[in-house]
This record gives structure tokens, C-alpha cells and sequence, in this order.
């Protein structure tokens, strides 16, 4: 379902060239479940951002679902982005100003669904997470867990293929973390591809598959 | 996206930023009010003009000695006469068909005094300077003057002194105070003139107070300023579209009297065009200058829209991460500098319209609506400028990286 292809990402800092990804070929088959382990600056998040089509390769080839993404437009790559793409952040990333349930109505929003049918489903969603009675809350008022739990409603909620997630627990207590993990592995659990990018080798290996990066390279991709 | 929800995503981020907000909205609401008000005095004192010119008269016609051009510029103050205007003239143009009614003026400044009969030897006369016309019986009905009490120079021929006077309300009241002057004898310059009417108040006219003047009859006038030639002839068309016919044929008499053409005809309406002209250009240029405020607003608003996506990256970030493309983003945030622009200046409508109002009340001359066409532009220029301002900020947002904004702290 994805398919890297020789990809570099050369970032010009000052008169330095950095290389991010160095010649990475990648395959992650649909309903897989990778995490992405390495240290700061090993290229794991430049991966993620390439593979969830918020920056793009300099060059390689990217195919998501068969499709190759290095040809879209702006418009296009914003389009594959709503419908196909699910992100959860380690910092949640959820609009202060709006309430749980606009948070994650804002994917469906920006498609244009009509609001009744918007609500309809955005009311199931939150109702899966435990979430119903905090709909009407802003997420100042609502704990890191919850709030890691609007997030990964808003990134499921156009029924993505693939969900990519930056350090989900990465801003958790534990109790928090083992939810939101359990969360992620069910959604995994019922066909959605996850990939985690984490520092936290208790995280990284509980996925079946797991990167390891060093240098903008993969350096280990096993599957005990 | 859909519109209603663009509108209601817009000005939910207003209201999260309710202050900066309101005191951009104000700015604008100030310009808006600005022009909507400036242009209301404007139009107020155009029209306060316009009544001006009709309390002078109806359907007048206005000859005046010396030749000059008829539309715009000052009337010959220093120019010389080739031939007099006589009251032979003005009695020729009593003859033209359009023409209803014709009043010789003679003017002049003298001095008026009065002695009363009862006072004692040595007590001085009361004296002073008046504007002193000289007419007839017509010039009451054409220039629209009323009487208080007495007649107004009834039955005094055109060509002959008649030694009686008519005093404005002014006059009358600072020589004779509270008692009555009709049949009193008055002191104009070196002649003498029995008081035989006296005016109703009626304040001032184009810059001549009117309850200043002393009215005598036309050959009075012209003995006393020791003057050969009236001032003006005052012409009354018998209709509205009869002034151009009685024009046509006052040029034609005039100079076949004359042998040439050497009169000025102004017209009330060409008068009143010039002052609409002159009141319309000013009331533009000033409306203009208010309209720089609106301007000054819209950078304000460009200010805080700037702020307010530099303060918003990490939203845009994520915004373009859940799959917003670069033009609803822009879209978001132009509707939002829109709605900043256009409820400000809705509101400043709403003041600028309620203070015209409120002082049209205090002053019954300027008691005009707000002209339709002040409202629709101020309106309109301050929702183009809400849309220039707004251009630059929106792109801004829309251009961000998703990346380096998501990093943002």
C-alpha cells in the first residue's frame, strides 16, 4: 500500500546540505502494523511527514496505494491528506477555541459534508472513545488522554488507510499511554494500517514490524 | 468547505480574540461613520443653499451691468460699464411675453437717522450705516419679502421720487424701538423720507441681511447715490420653463437698446448650479479625506490579522495536515478580515446614520436623511478595503509549511 522508492530528503541548513533519508526504499503492506525507531535526527520524522504527504521527497518515488503522490498537486496532496491520511501528534494538536466535537468534525468540514450528516458521525466516534460527555468541551478542559483521544477521532474520522502517529504517548502519564495504545492497536486490530514513530522502545516493540533508522537509513526492518 | 461553515469557523476566531477584534472593528467603524457623517453635512448644506436661492426668488432672472461670462466666476466688481442699465430698460422688459414681473434695483450704502419729534433740543439723532435699495412695488412679490405692517412702495412710479421708505426689521427696531414708525420721517443721507412700511424679520439672504436694508422707490435711489445706472434688474419668468425663452428675449432687447450686447444675464439656476458644483466637489474631497481613515483601518486590520496568523501557526499547520488546501485557508482567513471590515462598518453606519439624525434634530436646516450613495460606498470601500488588507495576511497563512508550523511551539 506503500511503496518508497529510492527516497532522499536533502534539507539546506545554512551552507550545509543535511541528508534526512539517504536512498530509502521502503514497502508497508495494508494493515500493517511498523513502528519507527531511532535516535533524534535519525530521520524517523522527516519519514513520517513524507510518508503522511506533509513534505515531499527531493528525490525517489512515493506510491500510496498505487498511486505515485510525487506528481500531485497542492490541492491534490491536500485531498489524499483528508481522506487517506490520519495523524496523531504528540502534542495533539487540537484547535484551542473549538470543542471536542468541532475538533473533530474539522476533517469532515473542510470536505464539505453537510452538517447533520457531519454530527451523525462524529457523535458514533466520540461515543467509541468514551468521549460523549466531554463533546461540548474545549480541550483546555479536557485531560492529555482525552485530548490524545479527540485527536485520534479526528484522524479516523474520514476512514483513513493509513494512520501515522509522532510520539502518541509522548506527552502522557502511563495510564494515559497504555489507553491511547490500546486504542491505536485496536483501530490497527481492525485493518488500519499504523505506523508509530517513537522513542520508547516499550512502544516500538509491541508493533509486529519494526524500523530501525540511523543516518537517514533504515538500519534494521525485522518482523519477529 | 462550505460557506456557512467558512463564516461560522471565521468568526469563531474572532470572537476567541474578542478585544483585538473590537478595536480593529472599531477603527473602521470610526472611518465608516467619518465619510457617512461628513457627507451628510455636505449634502445638508447643499440643500440648506439650494433654499437659500429659492427664498431669493422664483424663476429669477438677474441683469446685471457689464458684460461677463454667465456660469462661474465672481460678477464684475471692477469692470467698466459701457452703457448704463436705466429703468427705461428695466420698464422695456416688462413687454417680453415670458416675463411676469420686472424690479429695477438701485443700491447704495448711507447713512439713516432719525430724530424724534418729542426729543429735547441737543439729544442726537440716532444714526446709522444701511444697505439702501432702491425699487418698486415688485420687488415685494419677487423677492419674497412680507410686510409687517404698512405698504411697500405701492403705486410709486418707476421714474419718479415718491420720499417714502420701507425699513427692515433690524432698522426699525434700533431707531425707533418700541413705538411705531409708520408716517415718522427718516433721514437718509441728505434727504428726508416718511417711514410707510416696515418688513417682517427675515434674516439674512445670500450674505445681505435683509432686516438691515431701507427700501425706497428706484428714482429716489438713484438721486441719492447721484447715479445714472441701476445695479441689477431683477426679472421674474412666469414659469420654470419660461426662463430660457424670457432670457433669450431680455439679451435681445437689451442689446438692441444698448446696440450691443453688454449686460451680464445670470439666471437662479445657473447660480445655484455653480454653488451645487463648488458644494459637490467639497463635500467629495472632504468625504474623500475621511475615506484616508478607512484606509488607515484596513492596515489595521492587515496589522491584526498578520498577528493573528503568526499566533495561529501551529492551527494552520495542523489545518493543512487534516487536509485543508492552501485556498480555504486562505479563504478562512480573508472572511475573517472581511467580517472585521464589513461589522465595522455596519456598526459605524449605525453611528454615523443615529448622530445625523440626532443632529438634524438639534438643527432643523441640516434635518436631511444621510445620502443613500455615502452609506452604499463607505460601505463598499470599507469591505474592498477589509478584502486588499486581508490578501496579504491569508496568503501568508496559505503559503505556510506544514511542517515547520506543526514544530512551532
Amino acid at each position: 500500500m506503500i511503496t518508497l522508492h529510492d527516497v532522499s530528503r536533502v534539507f539546506e541548513v545554512g551552507d550545509q546540505t543535511v541528508r534526512a533519508l539517504d536512498h530509502v526504499d521502503l514497502e508497508i503492506g495494508a494493515g500493517e502494523y511498523v513502528s519507527v525507531m531511532g535516535p533524534s535526527g535519525s530521520g524517523k520524522s522527516t519519514l513520517l511527514h513524507i510518508l503522511g504527504l506533509l513534505d515531499r521527497p527531493t528525490s525517489g518515488q512515493y506510491l500510496l496505494e498505487g498511486r505515485d503522490t510525487t506528481t500531485f498537486d497542492e490541492a491534490e496532496l491536500a485531498d489524499v491528506r483528508r481522506m487517506r491520511i490520519g495523524f496523531v501528534f504528540q502534542f495533539f494538536h487540537l484547535v484551542p477555541r473549538l470543542t471536542a466535537e468541532e475538533n473533530v468534525e474539522l476533517p469532515l468540514m473542510l470536505a464539505g459534508v453537510p452538517p447533520h450528516a457531519r454530527h451523525e458521525r462524529v457523535r458514533a466516534l466520540l461515543q467509541a472513545y468514551h468521549l460523549d460527555e466531554r463533546r461540548q468541551h474545549r480541550p483546555d478542559q479536557l485531560s492529555g488522554g482525552q485530548r490524545q483521544r479527540v485527536a485520534i477521532a479526528r484522524a479516523t474520522v474520514t476512514r483513513p488507510a493509513v494512520l501515522l502517529a509522532d510520539e502518541p504517548t509522548g506527552n502522557l502519564d502511563r495510564a494515559s499511554s497504555h489507553d491511547i495504545v490500546a486504542t491505536l492497536e485496536g483501530l490497527n486490530a481492525d485493518g488500519l494500517t499504523l505506523v508509530v514513530v517513537t522513542h520508547d522502545p516499550d512502544l516500538g516493540k509491541r508493533a509486529r514490524r519494526r524500523i530501525k533508522m540511523v543516518d537517514g537509513a533504515i538500519a534494521e526492518d525485522s518482523t519477529p | 468547505m462550505r460557506w456557512l461553515d467558512l463564516v461560522r469557523f471565521a468568526w469563531r476566531s474572532l470572537w476567541f480574540a474578542r478585544l483585538r477584534s473590537l478595536l480593529s472593528l472599531l477603527a473602521m467603524a470610526i472611518g465608516v461613520a467619518a465619510v457617512v457623517l461628513l457627507t451628510w453635512l455636505g449634502e445638508s448644506a447643499r440643500s440648506y443653499i439650494a433654499d437659500q436661492f429659492q427664498s431669493l426668488g422664483t424663476n429669477l432672472i438677474i441683469v446685471l451691468p457689464g458684460r461677463n461670462e454667465t456660469v462661474g466666476g465672481a460678477p464684475p466688481l471692477l469692470s467698466e460699464t459701457p452703457r448704463d442699465l436705466t429703468i427705461d430698460d428695466a420698464l422695456a422688459l416688462t413687454r417680453i411675453p415670458a416675463v411676469h414681473m420686472v424690479a429695477p434695483l438701485a443700491f447704495g450704502v448711507a447713512p439713516v437717522s432719525y430724530r424724534a419729534a418729542s426729543a429735547w433740543p441737543g439729544q442726537r439723532a440716532r444714526e446709522r450705516e444701511c444697505p439702501v435699495l432702491g425699487s418698486t412695488h415688485a420687488m415685494l412679490a419677487i423677492r419674497h419679502l412680507t410686510l409687517a405692517t404698512g405698504a411697500f412702495l405701492d403705486g410709486v412710479e418707476p421714474h419718479r421720487g415718491a420720499g417714502v421708505c420701507v425699513l427692515g426689521a433690524k432698522v426699525r427696531a434700533e431707531l425707533f424701538g418700541d413705538t411705531s414708525p409708520l408716517g415718522e420721517v427718516v433721514r437718509l443721507g441728505d434727504r428726508r423720507f416718511r417711514v410707510h412700511g416696515v418688513l417682517q424679520p427675515m434674516g439674512t439672504s445670500l450674505g445681505l441681511d435683509v432686516d438691515e436694508c431701507v427700501y425706497v422707490a428706484v428714482a429716489d435711489a438713484l438721486a441719492l447715490f447721484n447715479r445714472a445706472s441701476l445695479f441689477r434688474i431683477l426679472v421674474q419668468a412666469t414659469s420654470r420653463d419660461g426662463i430660457d425663452a424670457a432670457k433669450a428675449d431680455v439679451r435681445r432687447i437689451l442689446a438692441e437698446r444698448h446696440g450691443e450686447e453688454d449686460v451680464t444675464i445670470l439666471t437662479q439656476d445657473s447660480l445655484m448650479n455653480t454653488f451645487d458644483e463648488i458644494l459637490a466637489v467639497l463635500t467629495k474631497s472632504v468625504a474623500g479625506i475621511a475615506a484616508i481613515s478607512m484606509v488607515v483601518a484596513g492596515i489595521l486590520i492587515m496589522n491584526v490579522m498578520v498577528v493573528s496568523v503568526a499566533q495561529r501557526t501551529r492551527e494552520i499547520g495542523l489545518l493543512k495536515a487534516v487536509g485543508a488546501r492552501a485556498r480555504q485557508i486562505r479563504a478562512a482567513f480573508l472572511c475573517e478580515a472581511l467580517m472585521l471590515s464589513s461589522l465595522g462598518a455596519v456598526f459605524g453606519l449605525v453611528v454615523g446614520v443615529s448622530m445625523a439624525s440626532v443632529a438634524g434634530g438639534m438643527y432643523p436646516a441640516l434635518a436631511k436623511p444621510v445620502p443613500g450613495y455615502a452609506a452604499f460606498a463607505a460601505l463598499a470601500v470599507a469591505m474592498l478595503a477589509g478584502v486588499a488588507f486581508g490578501v496579504l495576511p491569508a496568503q501568508r497563512a496559505s503559503r505556510l509549511d506544514p511542517v515547520q508550523a506543526l514544530s512551532r511551539r
